[in-house]
C-alpha cells in the first residue's frame, strides 16, 4: 500500500573541488566565533521531495532514478545522497 | 548564411548578438524561441547569455532540457557550428554536449569588468580569424563562471587542443588552468564564459578596438570557405 515519504536529496561538491562558500562559512563564521574545533565546512544543497511509494526502498529508488536521469546533479562534479523518512 | 539565437525566458544578451551578426557582422540572424524542436535553414547557432529560467537549481540546467536544446544537439552532432556565451556555455555543459562543469566564482561574487584571454586553439569556426597566442580585450560577467573538471578531463581537454581561450591577465573566476573557452572534440561546439558580442565594436569596448569581434569574423569565413567548398 502507497504511503507518503518524504525523501532528502543532498547534493554535494565531490571533494577534490574546492567549496569557497564552506571555507568562508568556516573561516569567518565558525572559527573566528570561536568554535576552533570544527575542523572544516562543506556547502552543499538539498531538496526535500514528498513521495508516494511502498517503502522507504522504494522511495529513495525513485528519486536516485530521477535525479540521475534528469540530471538533478552534474556528475561530473557533485555527489547526491538520497534518504527516505517516513513523511 | 543564417544564424539562429536561442532564446529562453530569462535571456538577455540574445539582441546583443543579433545586432554584431545582422549591423556589425553582415550575417543574417534570427531569434528562435525554446520551445521549437525543429530547426531548418540555419547554418550556425548561438545560445547567448543572460539567466535562462532563473537559473533555477543550477544555471544551464532547465534550459538543458527544453526542445530546442534536443535539437540544436542533433544538429551539432551532424557539424553544425554551435556557440555558448556565459550563460549559453552553461546551457551547453549541463545538456552535455561539453565536459566538465561551471561553479559558482572562487570569490563568492559576481564579477563584470574587462578582462583579457590568449587563444590556445585558431583553428575552430569560432577563433580562426585570430592567430595563435594572439591575445584580446573581452569582458566577463558570471556568478557562476568557475570551468572545473575531473583532473582526467582537462588532461584530456588539453591533450586534444580542446582549450581553446585562457585567461592571460588575471584569473576573473578560479577557473581550472585559466580556461575561458573550451570547444567539443570535433571542435564544432564551443563555449565560452567571456562576452564577445560586448566587445565587437570600438565604441563599447575598453581597449577601444572591438577585436572579439574575431569570434564573429571567424563564424562568418568559415562558413563562407565551407559554402565554396
Amino acid at each position: 500500500m502507497a504511503q507518503k515519504f518524504l525523501v532528502q536529496v543532498i547534493i554535494e561538491n565531490k571533494p577534490y573541488i574546492n567549496d569557497p562558500e564552506g571555507e568562508t562559512i568556516h573561516r569567518d563564521l565558525v572559527v573566528k566565533g570561536g568554535y576552533s574545533q570544527v575542523k572544516s565546512v562543506r556547502a552543499a544543497k538539498m531538496l526535500k521531495m514528498t513521495v508516494n511509494a511502498n517503502s522507504e526502498k522504494d522511495a529513495e529508488k525513485t528519486v536516485q532514478k530521477l535525479c540521475e536521469e534528469l540530471r538533478i546533479f552534474n556528475p561530473v562534479v557533485s555527489n547526491c545522497t538520497v534518504k527516505a523518512s517516513k513523511a | 548564411m543564417k544564424i539562429g539565437i536561442a532564446v529562453f525566458p530569462g535571456s538577455n544578451c540574445d539582441r546583443d548578438v543579433h545586432h554584431v551578426l545582422n549591423n556589425v557582422v553582415g550575417l543574417q540572424a534570427d531569434f528562435i524561441w525554446h520551445t521549437k524542436d525543429r530547426i531548418s535553414g540555419y547554418d550556425a547557432m548561438i545560445i547567448p547569455g543572460g539567466f535562462a529560467f532563473g537559473d533555477r537549481l543550477r544555471a544551464g540546467i532547465i534550459a538543458a532540457h527544453s526542445p530546442i536544446v534536443q535539437e540544436v544537439k542533433r544538429l551539432a552532432k551532424d557539424g553544425m557550428p554551435v556557440l555558448g556565451i556565459c550563460n549559453g556555455f552553461q546551457i551547453l555543459v549541463e545538456s552535455g554536449l561539453l565536459p566538465g562543469a561551471l561553479l559558482m566564482n572562487d570569490s563568492l561574487r559576481f564579477v563584470c569588468r574587462w578582462t583579457k584571454v590568449k587563444v590556445q586553439n585558431n583553428h575552430t569556426p569560432f577563433t580562426q580569424a585570430f592567430s595563435k597566442r594572439e591575445e584580446f580585450n573581452i569582458p566577463v560577467a558570471h556568478g557562476e563562471g568557475r570551468y572545473v573538471a575531473t583532473p582526467d578531463i582537462v588532461k584530456d581537454l588539453k591533450k586534444k587542443n580542446q582549450v581553446v581561450l585562457q585567461y592571460s591577465h588575471d584569473d576573473p573566476n578560479g577557473s581550472t588552468d585559466l580556461i575561458a573557452a573550451i570547444c567539443n572534440e570535433q571542435g564544432n561546439v564551443m563555449g565560452m564564459m567571456p562576452h564577445p558580442e560586448r566587445a565587437s565594436e570600438s565604441i563599447i569596448s575598453a581597449s577601444g578596438s572591438g577585436e572579439a569581434i574575431g569570434i564573429f569574423r571567424s563564424l562568418a569565413s568559415f562558413l563562407e570557405q565551407r559554402a565554396v567548398a
